[in-house]
């Protein structure tokens, strides 16, 4: 079970343990090969240096006395390119802090599961039983006979698929081991109220799935005692991360700059699934099909289409309110309130014969989404002494609607 | 629709023929500079009128967003980072992508307690007051979920970069350096023991990390970007594992075992293992090897102002530690040319590229390439099948194909 490092950490390879290192600066920053990074940065440093002697001797005599000359000027060139910061200090014998655990705190939280079955407690449990209780506590998710229902996951079968391009991986056919069973149902299912199962109700529900992988008989009863019993299908299927050895080898060639290839298709689209999911705010380019789009003058999207279409009539109706005062349209006449017929760029204040309040007439304003928006939601905050009597329209969908409409009524 | 004024605004200028893009012609004096503008003149929003501040509405799409077709519930599903809007290096928190196995947790400082067991002379309890008076370090670093990607792996599927790369974030941390942790409880050294982590939440996520990493570089972190983690990212206290797969990055953390072999949790054998082409798995694959992507453009970031200079900017990244170079490919791989890294020297965390370039209008077949600080070249996708086979999910770090056409729209596809 356990395994050196080393070996799939190359890049660990060199790593001081530096339990003891207090102020030792990494060396993981200034390998050779980053001779380039060095020079550059070292560059930095003298640049800096000539510019203001004085303020890099200040850094300097802030550094720690422990580093050397040479050290100190390293740790300028590297934190200048963005690099490692000096560790934090280790201190022998720690700092005293925090509490010891008590036996019963360690009880309550230490109950992960080894996968020789240390830590699991007394208890035991039948296929029957399991056979119940997973109807009860699983099967809305995880199906009756443990198959999965919808995208919830499976738990039983696939045996066999694993070489597949599809494999099934379930826990008869993929699982190594049983601790791990035991461990995730025991502290986290069912999905929603983890950790409320008993000990013994645990062992009964691990049976019954068992059982629904044929990996164990019907009157099976699993225990502590009878848990290595038990074989997992998969145990062998495992090998330790070996990218080091099968593609880091591999792939670490001086890359091709030029002429790498004979000629390059397209073998595949994303369009051909088209299962993107795309929402109101993504670029106009991303709805429809892509291959007849132009990023250039984006037409106006099916969605954004409707979506205006829909928010004109909303605003019709909230219109409603403001024509006992208002007309629009052909033949439109000033009533209590000025016509509006293509108010929004109008100036305010600028339609003939109609007798405007003094702050309306002089204020400048243009008509625009927001001037508009911020007048309808209150007249008279907006523009104090406005003869507008009308209490304004607090929603802001409804004031975005009315002013759609009214953008649709021209002169 | 769900009608919102930045949709009503911008809709309501499509359909007045406003939103044409491309060069700006001289066909006039430009009103928004011969007109006095109105925020020219009005005062504008008074200090104070949000307390703590949300991006303009204007960038309202800039949005972590998720595939519901995906998982079975959004309680326990994954969304994806906006990478094709953002630039530089560090992902806002805001919109930092979420994974959570049974939902995010509101877990308060003073409810909050780290455990530390196991193979340590003294098993302790710190409260999140206890490790504010540890020695704590900054550090930026990238987190990549295992599965970012991993639904290019039969063919190219997603059409965003933000879904099929936006299972990253970037952020600087500060932490206590997991070491100190250890070296307070008196934790027993040794290179084949395993410290074994654990979260608060209900999914009760548990990762077995080996001892040596666990001294090396690992933080029990607090802050992301200068503030307070998000509650989605394990609010009050989150680990931070280097390099290594977005799932050990455990969320909550509640305790820390050292243990004498891996626990070999759900987490690390029915999910987070790779699937080969005979059937067998990796296990413990957890550096997340070298990676890049152009985010701009891509079919979220169409070229909308046609030919002529042209920033094609994206990302990479190393578990090994620092990017040295990206290569950037215009034709889908015949020719290369290098990009210019936007800074260097950041180990295991995001780098900038940008290609200056200028387009003719032509169609191109945009690629990325990276390398790191071992000399790993970033490899295609036929490369990785003929290793691998296409049974796999996780760790797919393969050399990104945007084919764009005349017009300037990108899309996501394969080649040969
Ligand atoms: C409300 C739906 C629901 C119920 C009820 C439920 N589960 Fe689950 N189960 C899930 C979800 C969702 C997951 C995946 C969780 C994740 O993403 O980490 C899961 C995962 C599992 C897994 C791991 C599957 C794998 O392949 O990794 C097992 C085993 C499991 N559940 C067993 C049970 C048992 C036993 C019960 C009853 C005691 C139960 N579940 C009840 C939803 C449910
Ligand atoms: C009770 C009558 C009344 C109602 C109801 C009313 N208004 Fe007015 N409205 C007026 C008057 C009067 C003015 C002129 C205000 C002034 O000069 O101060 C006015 C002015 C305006 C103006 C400025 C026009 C211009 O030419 O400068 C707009 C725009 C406007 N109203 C829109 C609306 C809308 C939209 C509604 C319904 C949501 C509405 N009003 C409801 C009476 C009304």
């Amino acid at each position: 079970m356990s395994k050196s490092p080393n070996i799939f950490l190359p890049v660990l390879g060199a790593t001081c343990i530096v339990l003891g290192a207090a102020y030792g600066l990494s060396t993981r920053t200034y390998k050779a090969q980053e001779a380039e990074l060095a020079g550059i940065a070292a560059q930095a440093a003298q640049t800096r240096a000539e510019a203001s002697e004085a303020r890099v001797s200040t850094l300097l005599a802030r550094l720690d006395d422990v580093q050397s000359k040479a050290d100190q000027a390293i740790a300028i060139a590297g934190s200048a390119a963005g690099s490692a910061p000096d560790p934090a200090p280790d201190f022998s014998g720690g700092l005293g802090l925090g509490r010891a655990a008590l036996p019963e705190e360690l009880a309550a939280w230490d109950v992960d599961i080894m996968p020789d079955g240390r830590g699991l407690p007394v208890g035991r449990g039948d296929v029957l039983t399991g056979d119940e209780l997973f109807a009860e506590y699983c099967a809305s998710c995880h199906g009756d006979f443990a198959e999965g229902v919808d995208n919830w996951p499976v738990l039983a079968g696939g045996f066999d698929t694993l070489a597949d391009v599809d494999p099934v991986k379930t826990v008869g056919s993929y699982w190594p081991y049983l601790s791990t069973v035991w461990d995730y149902v025991h502290r986290s299912m069912p999905f929603g109220a983890a950790q409320t199962l008993t000990d013994d109700e645990v062992y009964a529900i691990v049976a019954y799935i068992l059982y629904s992988n044929d990996l164990v008989e019907e009157d099976f009863e699993l225990s502590h005692e009878t848990f290595s019993d038990v074989a997992m299908y998969n145990t062998e299927g495992f090998v330790v991360d070996d990218r080091a050895a099968t593609e880091y080898t591999v792939w670490s060639a001086e890359p091709c700059m030029e002429n790498c290839k004979d000629r390059v298709e397209i073998t595949r689209r994303a369009s051909m699934v088209n299962v993107t999911p795309v929402d109101d705010f993504m670029h106009p380019v991303m709805r429809g099909d892509i291959s007849k789009q132009s990023a250039v003058e984006p037409s106006v999207p099916r969605a954004a289409q409707d979506a205006m279409a829909d928010l004109v009539a909303a605003g019709e109706k909230v219109f409603k309110k403001c024509a006992s005062c208002h007309q629009v349209g052909a033949g439109a006449k000033n009533r209590s309130g000025p016509q509006l017929n293509a108010v929004v760029g109008r100036t305010a204040g600028s339609v003939e014969q109609f007798r405007y309040s003094k702050v309306m007439a002089e204020s400048g304003l243009v008509w625009d989404d927001t001037t508009l928006s911020g007048f309808l939601e209150n007249p008279k905050g907006y523009l104090k002494g406005t003869k507008m009597s009308f209490r304004g329209l607090s929603k802001e969908e409804d004031r975005m609607a009315v002013i759609a409409y009214l953008r649709t009524i021209s002169p | 629709m769900k009608t919102t004024r930045r949709n009503f605004l911008k809709n309501a200028a499509i359909g007045a023929g406003t939103l044409a893009a491309g060069k700006a012609s001289a066909s006039g004096p430009d009103p928004l500079i011969t007109e006095v503008q109105e925020w020219a003149s009005y005062t504008g929003a008074g200090v104070d009128e949000t307390p703590y501040g949300l991006p303009i509405r204007f960038e309202e799409d800039v949005i972590r967003r998720n595939v519901e077709w995906l998982t079975a519930s959004p309680i326990s599903s994954i969304n994806f980072t906006p990478i094709h809007a953002l630039d530089g290096t560090i992902t806002p928190q805001g919109c930092a992508f979420e994974r959570h196995h049974s939902g995010a947790i509101e877990l308060s400082k003073q409810d909050y307690r780290l455990m530390i067991n196991g193979l340590v002379d003294r098993p302790l309890v710190f409260t999140y007051a206890d490790l504010e008076r540890f020695p704590r370090e900054n550090h930026v670093y990238f987190c990549e979920c295992a599965a970012n990607t991993g639904m290019e792996w039969a063919g190219a599927q997603l059409n965003a970069v933000q879904y099929t790369h936006g299972m990253i974030h970037n952020m600087e941390y500060t932490g206590v350096p997991l070491r100190l942790l250890l070296a307070e409880a008196g934790a027993q050294i040794a290179d084949n023991l395993w410290v074994y982590v654990e979260g608060a939440d209900a999914s009760s996520n548990g990762r077995s990390i080996p001892m040596q990493k666990a001294l090396d570089d690992v933080l029990v972190a607090f802050k992301a970007n200068g503030e307070a983690l998000r509650m989605e990212h394990g609010y009050p206290v989150r680990l931070v594992v280097p390099g290594w797969e977005g799932n050990m990055w455990v969320k909550w953390l509640r305790r820390i075992e050292v243990t004498d072999a891996a626990v070999e949790s759900r987490e690390e054998t029915s999910k987070y293992t790779d699937v080969l082409e005979d059937g067998r798995a990796r296990k413990w694959t957890w550096v997340m090897d070298a990676k890049s992507v152009i985010t701009s453009p891509s079919p979220q970031m169409p070229i909308e102002h046609g030919p002529g200079p042209l920033v094609i900017s994206g990302l990479a990244w190393s578990g090994h530690g620092q990017i040295t170079r990206v290569d950037v490919s215009r034709d889908g791989g015949v020719t290369w040319e290098k990009a210019r890294l936007g800074r260097r020297g950041d180990s295991k965390a995001l780098t900038r590229f940008y290609l200056d370039t200028r387009w003719d209008g032509a169609p191109m077949l945009l690629q990325s390439r990276a390398m790191d600080e071992t000399g790993y070249v970033q490899p295609t996708k036929h490369q990785l099948r003929d290793m691998r086979g296409e049974n796999s999910v996780y760790h797919n770090n393969c050399i990104q194909t945007w084919a764009v056409n005349e017009l300037g729209v990108a899309e996501n596809v394969e080649v040969s």
